[in-house]
């Protein structure tokens, strides 16, 4: 008899366990979702003392520009060679600027410089919140009647929703432009088979528009999860820490995921192409 | 960081983001060549119309006059319905051929139109009478196979009846 105790002991342990875990990640989703809520309502200062997340942009968007324009370069670049390597075995080298377009426009361009962007400024984002809800610097603001999530945390969202679609876009244009160089100037492919045969495939609306639209959706995950990840971070070292960690991986799974669906939303079931 | 370096280098970037934007949606993008020019549409029937896709060019001695707006099925005529969407630039006469072409071996299928000897040019809402269909390589192949087998049949006829 004892026994049988100790395995329902066991089991009832187990299960305690893993309902206490769903408990807390839907407990978390649901306090991330009204924590948006309140930064949507409390976002008046952020916009109109426009100041405050102009720096902000600055912080997230032009400090990331190096890498941005530097990995846009060098991927445009490696598409351009490998795609040319694939395609001259059809004898449809004048495609390469199309193949570089499509591809950049559509996922490498929003896709990468997401990445990019969780990885430079959404940890920056969750270390600074983190910190300064660490050495109570939040308190003090709240002792000063002054709210934190309208003074410091909205417009660091405003301005990662702001940099990350124009960052999206210069990471394309300049991976193009890298296409462009290995592609006509290094390999030697005619220059206006490739920007032409580029225009005629590449449509502004359905190609161009609905990157624009991914950037955006990621731009919102990435900066939703970074101020997120800071204001809940455990007030330690060790707690910044690991929520900067946190920062870097949920925004990765969530901008491949958004892809996902968001790529199943757009480019399938158009019209008959 | 001084106020004014900051707010020249926010500046310059969403100038430097707009601006690769806009070279994404002209150069990149068709927006500069196919902006909302005005057009007229017109309908033609073909018995196949092959790997015809809606947006597919309409040329005519090689130049681009038009898109396929539209494909659709005719249930009495178990035809294709194809609507194209013509610049209305470019005038035909009625009597105009619509052919389903291929660029190249492996290109894309485009609509051909040859302009006839009318005088009466297209309106907008006029069905394109003349029309040939594409050309499908089963089909194609199957008529060559029956040619040839005909082709030497023929002659073994002949011997058996000498």
């Amino acid at each position: 008899m004892a026994f049988f105790h100790k395995i329902a002991d066991e089991a009832r342990g187990r299960l305690e366990h893993l309902g206490g875990n769903v408990t807390a990640v839907v407990w978390r989703l649901g306090f991330a979702s009204r924590f948006l809520a309140y930064m949507f309502m409390h976002s008046g200062t952020a916009l109109r003392r426009f100041r405050l997340t102009m720096a902000e942009i600055y912080f997230t968007g032009v400090l990331s520009l190096v890498i941005i324009l530097v990995s846009g370069l060098f991927v445009g670049m490696v598409l351009a060679l490998q795609g040319y390597e694939t395609l001259q075995r059809f004898g449809a080298s004048e495609s390469l600027g199309v193949l570089v377009a499509l591809s950049l426009v559509r996922e490498l361009g929003p896709v990468v410089a997401g990445l990019l962007f969780a990885s430079r400024a959404g940890s920056a984002i969750t270390a600074e919140i983190g910190l300064m809800k660490a050495t109570e610097q939040l308190s003090a603001m709240e002792m000063m009647a002054v709210d934190p999530v309208a003074r410091v945390v909205a417009p660091r969202f405003w301005g990662g929703v702001i940099s990350m679609p124009l960052l999206a876009a210069l990471f394309s244009g300049m991976g193009i432009f890298g296409g462009y160089l290995v592609g006509v100037q290094l390999i030697g492919v005619d220059p206006g088979a490739f920007w032409s045969q580029m225009q005629a495939a590449v449509d502004v609306r359905s190609d161009i528009f609905n990157g624009v639209i991914k950037s955006v959706v990621f731009g919102v995950a990435v900066s939703w999860i970074a101020v997120f990840e800071g204001f809940d971070a455990v007030p330690t070292a060790e707690g910044v820490s690991r929520a900067t960690t946190r920062t870097v991986v949920t925004s990765s799974l969530a901008i491949l995921a958004l892809d996902f669906v968001l790529t199943a939303l757009m480019f399938t079931g158009g019209n008959g192409g | 960081m001084n106020r004014s370096t900051i707010d020249i280098w926010v500046g310059i970037f969403v100038v430097a983001g707009i601006g690769a934007l806009l070279f994404l949606a002209l150069k990149v993008g068709n927006l500069a060549t196919f902006s909302n020019t005005q057009t007229y549409q017109v309908h033609a029937k073909f018995a196949n119309i092959g790997g015809l896709k809606v947006r597919a060019p309409v040329k005519s001695a090689g130049v681009v006059v038009g898109r396929v707006a539209e494909i659709r099925f005719d249930n009495e005529s178990y035809e294709a319905i194809v609507t194209v969407n013509l610049d209305a630039g470019y005038q035909f006469p009625r009597d105009t051929t619509a052919k389903i072409l291929t660029s190249g071996i492996l290109g894309e299928q485009y609509v051909g139109l040859e302009a006839g000897g009318d005088g009466v040019m297209l309106k907008h809402g006029d069905r394109l009478r003349l029309t040939q269909s594409a050309v499908v390589l089963e089909n194609l192949i199957s008529q060559f196979l029956f040619n040839k087998a005909a082709e030497t049949k023929a002659p073994e006829t002949k011997e058996s009846t000498q």
